[in-house]
């Protein structure tokens, strides 16, 4: 029954994008604000993240893109007086939050309650020893394990238990800090990091159980004790490789009825005497070998799993687990797939899904490939297919990595004992070497052996081997054809193989009717008809989607995984134009594969299609829907790709059209209009090669700026200064094979400027000019971006509108374009035109009240920018200050360097939101997790070229009144005190003790400030510092403005004077 | 061999013949569960029935023969998507197929299987012929029309009284067997009960006669109306009194033995997810369902009270005969395959034994 005392919600979000922390909590944290408001609450948010869809004013009541910090979360329990928390929805994040307003007592004197768990339950789930205690009063085993607080008391335990074990330290998130430690050396680097990174210095040692299966269940249980599985699944990669970095298969495949209920039952035992009212997620390690099993870890929330389990299976885990939050029961909520049916039943799946993880190794070169316990993955993608096989190829052509078939040729050269050698890594590319091992006939018990993967996976992966075997043999009748398609391989593959065109094997299965059809995801394997328009294709199956039009219809691109440089503000705005879409009266169908988005949820769009946002996939649905028209300006670099594919197959491209996107990459051809509209750019040239590169830069003169075209997130981007960095850029550059040229520009040194515009070929409408606070040379999605602008002159603002008026002109731009211009000493130059959305716009959206999206669409629907009713040119300030400020997961990436520079690093971002410029700063830097106590600690080292720079920035802070400890390297040091700044003496990092080092061991250091040497080289002094920063969870800043900013904001806001800004209610 | 079903309303689906392949004519059923294979084939309530999966990789984890909830396997034919020849799980002695063939029992496989379900949810429950020959198709339906299933749960029971858990010391247990799975005997057995098995012709005389502390009837296969000498026996061991507890067609045979009256159901309930909701304690809980007939509640007498219902469909799932210590279940506690959440009803028939309580 309906709780009917609960009126008033407030949902927690989670915070920016990190690693282990992604879009799945928007897209849950959306799915529950509209439960909550289906049955009549009144849902106040808050979230720091402003590139989401759930701090949408039309999402929730009230919302605060606000710090997740005690003292701010406080003051808005105060003001909007919620009467209860739903803190299972915000990730770790904000059921960390929830614990410590709970136990600060902010919780009792407001008067406000949990929802969906109590304090009781989280402790049990989270705190590893009244974890293991309940565990052991219910009968359920658990590993062997102790929790310790300090190093020597893990080496004794670990003495006792045998090594290798694991380090897991509580109040983390994906695994932070955790690791295996094989000896006690490894052990005690391990849990000395462990013990501080966890938010009690609390680390459990535990045996280690690598090798075993790794299952998990999804389970959602009522206020009435009703239980229900949602899904198990199973991971390809067995313990030891954390879950959020496995491939995973839903349902599991090698447990027999007897194995998947024995674990079935203990996932419910658990979730009943945690006593949760709603979702989680239980993870089992299961004896490959007997029925032994042990729980590992359980997640009292919505989790990445459980958002993963919802696509798999129809099932929405959010939104149910919303409404359980309420009071109402599993028997009273209706499942929204069939519409006749409850919530109260297991979903059962007539089809594979695999997820594959999305990593950022290709930004960040200098990592650590190995993967273990700490999460690494950025995002991920995930496949339906009737078969393993087919879901698995559609898994790894969604990633976008260029990967066709899963055999490596470079792999395949390798020796016998070289693949052995390497099957041992457990890294991201541990897939390709099994298969390679395969196909160069390594026996699969050996791979079993050394891989612990199960032989039903080898087995599967040897048919696939097989096959490609026998396409490459050149046999190839219709039967095989068939098969080769339903095991997921490509027609390119396949062309390849026989030696064809892909053109050639699409004649010949139309011939032999050879065709994709799609099936609906119904959450109960046909056994009731579906409402829901969630579809998937296979081959030799029966079609079931109706491509009947009523109305216009439009083809909406996805963005694919979350990754570095395109991330969920992609989702944003493909979620946005699907609505605006349908509130223009049209039919939309969306494609898109990631299952951690709101896009992704079979409500969304009329039509969903789960499939790979590549040609042939996007083809397949074309052919069959035959859309009116497609949008690819909103789903990133992954959309505007296939631009010129739909083009081919006849379909209009909604919006600018795909010539003159072109026109904006091809760097001729954009010279050639910006010379038309006189406006001036950094000079530059194209090339191909690196003796071309080093000719540019000579010519051009040092420094320059070196990137590949074509790139969404500066993929590639680095600023030369001499030959050797030419040398090095290009290495990196050309490791894959580029098809455009790369481009080398004059670097200029000015102040970076971004604006969004909504274009109609005529008009223009510009929300706002933001403004980076650092100086050009870092990329604008690493930089702190300042709305309104607050150095730039009239005349230069007047400028910038000019010439985007005359950019969009000549580009005809229909829709959303993005320029980047540099401003030096009063010239606008302009750096980069990107005719389609960028991940500024959700961001720009919320803080001056312009739904550009919603707008752009209507103009590529062919409205009027004048008739929309918000003016044309550059729209009114807000009266606000907006500032967003990038979020790194450093720490979870072992081996990155965290300087900034060209190249894009950040994972997500936070906003800071006030009337007061430096207010609206320092709740960004708080919102980012950074915060600077006014006396606090800051170690100083610079290259020499800023010391100037750092000794006048000082000088003014500290004539301003500030009251920092300021510790400085003897170089850095001695030019400040010349400078008259007192700041006392650290030696570097290598240097006699006491050295930075130390300072850091000890503690109490807030921030460094570290401008790099050159180069990516690892073994600098500068590199290891910032990787030891990371390490020590100290703040360490690489860019001279964004410290600044820190410490004059730190320094002049009154913390006690902080505002709160509900954005649903100013615009 | 390309092969094909056939079904009687002249649809055509066309897979691979697999296992001991034969042309036969079953009635065809759809099965939603995505594990548990082994049991679904061992559950003689398929006897006279050709199953298809709907989960599409069927043998993924080969066979157990610990593992059967009967002595072989019953079905007439096994329709799959995928049949996998490549098992993987520490307790698999053989492949799926292996097992098959030694049983006779022919398989489709590369089907669609999606798409006969969906054929059966509109137009109900059909019978069909699996085939390799439909060069003929008159005499492919003519086939399908002459198919009757006829005496099968005379075809499954056992053949002679067997006693089960002889070491026991609990309560004694007269369990009629009109198809028994296994794990109904062993979920006694496990909670300290002496089982003695009869088969389904046993009259109530002699069960009466042994003076049994509890009558547990079973699941079985079939149309319960057609059952018509065992109802009578059924209707003489209720007026006994002794406690029963009756599942599927045992609760079933049980209803008609009271005046109540079954139906065919157009698709029936055959899968691992079903949601029975117990209506005095307003809690749902996840059942192994397998029955093509239902209790329609019509006819029942006073003291009888629906318990029980499907959560999604309203049927009824349980009754419980108020004055006489017996109640019965439309769904499976026993679970194998399927979750096992409900199996706490043998501990409620236990107690109702020992208390001598009557609801």
């Amino acid at each position: 029954m309906r709780d009917m005392s609960i009126k008033k919600v407030m949902v927690i979000g989670s915070g920016p994008i990190i690693i282990g922390q992604a879009a799945e909590f928007d897209y849950a944290g959306t799915q529950a604000c509209r439960s909550l408001k289906e049955e009549g609450c009144e849902v106040v948010l808050v979230n720091s993240n402003p590139a989401t869809i759930m701090t949408d004013k039309d999402i929730a009541d009230k919302v605060y893109i606000e710090p997740l910090t005690v003292p701010t979360v406080s003051k808005i329990i105060e003001k909007e007086k919620p009467d209860s928390i739903l803190p299972t929805l915000g990730g770790q994040t904000g059921l960390n939050l929830a614990m410590e307003l709970e136990e600060l007592g902010v919780l009792k004197a407001n008067n406000v309650r949990l929802i969906g768990i109590n304090a009781s339950a989280i402790k049990k789930a989270e705190d590893r020893q009244e974890f293991k205690d309940t565990m052991e009063k219910i009968g359920e085993p658990c590993i062997e394990s102790l929790v310790v607080h300090t190093v020597e008391d893990a080496v004794d335990f670990s003495a006792k238990i045998g090594y290798p074990v694991i380090v897991r330290p509580a109040y983390t998130l994906g695994g932070t800090g955790g690791g295996i430690a094989d000896d006690e050396e490894q052990l005690r680097e391990i849990a000395a990091n462990g013990i501080r990174l966890s938010r009690v210095n609390e680390v459990l040692i535990e045996k280690c159980i690598a090798g075993w299966k790794e299952i998990e269940y999804e389970v959602m249980r009522d206020s009435k004790g009703n239980c229900i599985t949602v899904c198990n699944m199973e991971n390809f990669d067995p313990v030891g490789v954390h879950t959020g970095d496995s491939i995973v298969v839903a349902p599991s495949q090698t447990l027999m009825d007897k194995d998947y209920q024995m674990l079935r039952s203990s996932a419910l035992n658990i979730i009943s005497e945690l006593g949760i009212q709603g979702g989680c997620n239980v993870q089992f390690a299961l004896e490959p070998n007997s029925f032994r099993y042990a729980v590992i870890e359980v997640n009292p929330r919505v989790s990445r799993s459980s958002a993963l389990a919802s696509k798999a299976t129809g099932y929405p885990i959010a939104r149910v687990a919303a409404k359980i939050a309420l009071g109402l029961g599993l028997d009273e909520i209706k499942n929204a797939v069939t519409g006749k049916t409850f919530a109260s039943f297991e979903p059962a799946l007539d089809y594979c899904v695999v997820k594959f993880p999305k990593w950022p190794f290709d930004k960040f070169v200098t990592a650590k490939r190995t993967l273990g316990t700490q999460m690494k993955a950025t995002g991920e993608v995930m496949a339906i297919a009737r078969s393993f096989e087919g879901a698995l190829h559609k898994a790894v052509h969604s990633l976008e990595e260029g990967r066709q078939s899963l055999i490596e040729p470079k792999l395949l050269k390798l020796s016998n004992e070289e693949l052995t050698e390497r099957l041992h890594n457990i890294d991201n590319e541990r897939l390709y070497t099994i298969v390679a091992s395969i196909y160069n006939g390594i026996e699969l018990e050996t791979i079993h052996d050394i891989t612990k993967v199960d032989m039903w996976f080898l087995n599967r992966l040897k048919a696939i081997v097989d096959m490609e075997k026998l396409l490459q043999s050149g046999n190839c009748d219709k039967e095989t054809l068939l098969k080769a398609k339903k095991m997921g391989f490509m027609d390119a593959v396949i062309a390849k193989d026989l030696g064809t065109t892909a053109t050639a094997i699409k004649n010949m299965r139309n011939m032999w009717n050879i065709n994709p059809a799609f099936s609906v995801v119904d959450t109960c394997a046909a056994e009731f008809a579906a409402q829901t328009p969630y579809y998937y294709s296979d081959y030799g199956v029966e079609n079931e989607v109706n491509p009947e039009k009523t109305k216009k219809k439009v083809l909406v691109l996805g963005s694919g995984p979350i990754r570095i440089g395109q991330g969920i503000e992609f989702d944003y705005c493909s979620v946005h134009s699907v609505w605006a879409l349908k509130k223009a009266g049209c039919e939309t169908v969306i494609v898109n594969n990631n299952p951690e988005t709101v896009s992704t949820d079979f409500d969304v769009a009329d039509k969903l299609y789960f499939e790979p946002l590549t040609q042939e996939y996007v083809a397949n649905i074309v052919e069959l829907e035959k859309p009116d028209g497609a949008i690819v300006q909103f789903g990133g670099q992954t959309a505007i790709k296939l631009t010129q594919a739909l083009h081919d197959l006849g379909v209009t491209i909604l919006g600018t059209d795909a010539d003159h996107v072109d026109a904006a990459e091809d760097r001729e051809r954009f010279d050639e209009i910006l010379e038309n509209c006189a406006i001036p750019r950094p000079k530059g040239h194209t090339v191909f090669t690196e003796e071309e590169a080093l000719i540019a830069a000579h010519s051009l003169g040092y420094p320059v700026l070196v990137r590949p075209s074509y790139v969404l997130g500066g993929q590639g981007m680095q600023i030369a200064v001499s030959d050797d960095d030419i040398r090095e850029f290009m290495g990196i550059i050309t490791r894959t094979v580029q098809e455009h040229p790369v481009l080398v520009d004059k670097y200029l040194m000015g102040q970076e400027v971004e604006v969004d515009a909504i274009c109609d070929g005529t008009d223009i409408l510009i929300p706002g000019i933001m403004e980076h606070i650092d100086r050009a040379g870092i990329h604008s999605g690493d930089s702190i971006s300042v709305y309104p602008a607050i150095t730039l002159s009239q005349k230069v603002q007047d400028t910038i509108v000019d010439y985007t008026r005359r950019l969009a002109s000549a580009l005809e731009v229909v829709g959303m374009m993005n320029i980047q211009f540099i401003v030096m000493n009063e010239t606008v130059y302009i750096i980069e035109v990107n005719p389609r959305s960028s991940r500024t716009v959700p961001y720009i959206s919320k803080v001056t009240g312009i739904p550009a999206i919603a707008l752009a669409t209507r103009a590529m629907l062919g409205e009027k920018v004048r008739d929309m009713g918000y003016g044309t040119g550059l729209y009114k300030k807000s009266g606000y200050y907006a500032i967003k400020m990038p979020v790194f997961s450093f720490e979870k990436i072992m081996g990155a360097d965290t300087s900034l520079g060209p190249e894009m690093k950040s994972t997500g971002e936070a906003l800071g939101i006030a009337p007061d410029y430096n207010e609206a700063l320092l709740k960004a830097f708080e919102g980012a997790g950074v915060s600077l106590p006014k006396d606090g600690k800051i170690i100083v080292t610079v290259c020499d070229k800023d010391k100037a720079e750092v000794c006048q920035m000082f000088k003014k802070i500290i004539a301003d009144g500030a009251k920092f400890d300021i510790y400085a390297t003897p170089g850095t040091q001695k030019a400040l005190v010349e400078a008259g700044v007192d700041a006392k003496c650290v030696n570097r990092l290598t240097g006699e003790s006491p050295n930075i080092m130390d300072m850091l061991h000890e503690g109490g250091v807030s921030l460094i400030i570290n401008t790099p040497t050159h180069g990516r080289i690892e073994s600098r002094d500068g590199f290891k510092l910032r990787r030891l920063a990371v390490e020590a969870g100290t703040s360490c800043i690489t860019s001279l403005d964004s410290a600044k900013s820190l410490m004059e904001s730190t320094n002049i806001v009154k913390s006690d004077k902080i505002s709160l800004t509900d954005i649903a209610t100013i615009f | 061999m390309r092969a094909y079903l056939v079904l009687e309303d002249g649809s055509v689906y066309e897979g691979t013949a697999r296992g001991a392949f034969k042309e036969t004519a079953c009635e065809i059923v759809f099965n939603t569960s995505m594990t548990g294979y082994l049991e679904i084939l061992t559950d003689p309530s398929y006897a006279g029935q050709g199953v298809v999966m709907t989960y599409p990789m069927i043998g993924n984890y080969g066979i157990s023969r610990e593992d059967f909830e009967s002595i072989r396997l019953q079905p007439c034919a096994f329709i799959v998507h995928e049949l996998c020849d490549t098992p993987s799980n520490f307790r698999c002695t053989a492949s799926l197929e292996e097992v098959l063939i030694e049983y006779n029992i022919p398989c489709l496989a590369d089907v669609d299987t999606r798409s006969i379900v969906k054929k059966l949810r509109e137009s109900g429950t059909m019978r069909g012929v699996i085939t390799e020959d439909i060069s003929d198709m008159e005499r492919v339906m003519t086939l399908i029309k002459s198919f009757k299933q006829e005496k099968l749960v005379e075809s499954v029971t056992i053949d002679g009284k067997r006693v089960v858990g002889k070491d026991n010391n609990g309560p004694k247990i007269a369990l009629m067997d009109f198809g028994s799975k296994r794990n109904i005997t062993n979920s006694l057995v496990e909670r300290g009960c002496i089982v003695t098995e009869y088969p389904c012709f046993t009259t109530a005389e002699e069960i009466i006669k042994t003076s049994p502390d509890g009558l547990m009837l079973s699941n079985g296969p079939g149309d319960p109306a057609d059952c018509v000498n065992i109802i009578k026996e059924i209707k003489k061991l209720y007026d006994y009194g002794m406690p029963t507890f009756a599942i599927c067609l045992g609760h079933q045979l049980m209803a008609l033995s009271q005046g109540g009256t079954t139906e065919r159901m157009k698709y029936g309930h055959r899968g691992a997810n079903h949601p029975v909701k117990f209506l005095e304690k307003d809690q749902t809980f996840i059942s192994t369902q397998n029955h093509g007939y239902m209790v329609t509640g019509k006819g029942l007498p006073s003291n009888a009270e629906v318990n029980c219902i499907n959560v999604n469909d309203k049927t009824v799932e349980g009754v419980v005969y108020h004055g006489k210590p017996i109640f019965t279940v439309q769904f499976h506690p026993e679970a194998n395959a399927g979750p096992r959440d409900t199996s706490f009803l043998f501990d409620e028939f236990i107690k109702m034994i020992k208390e001598g309580e009557i609801k």
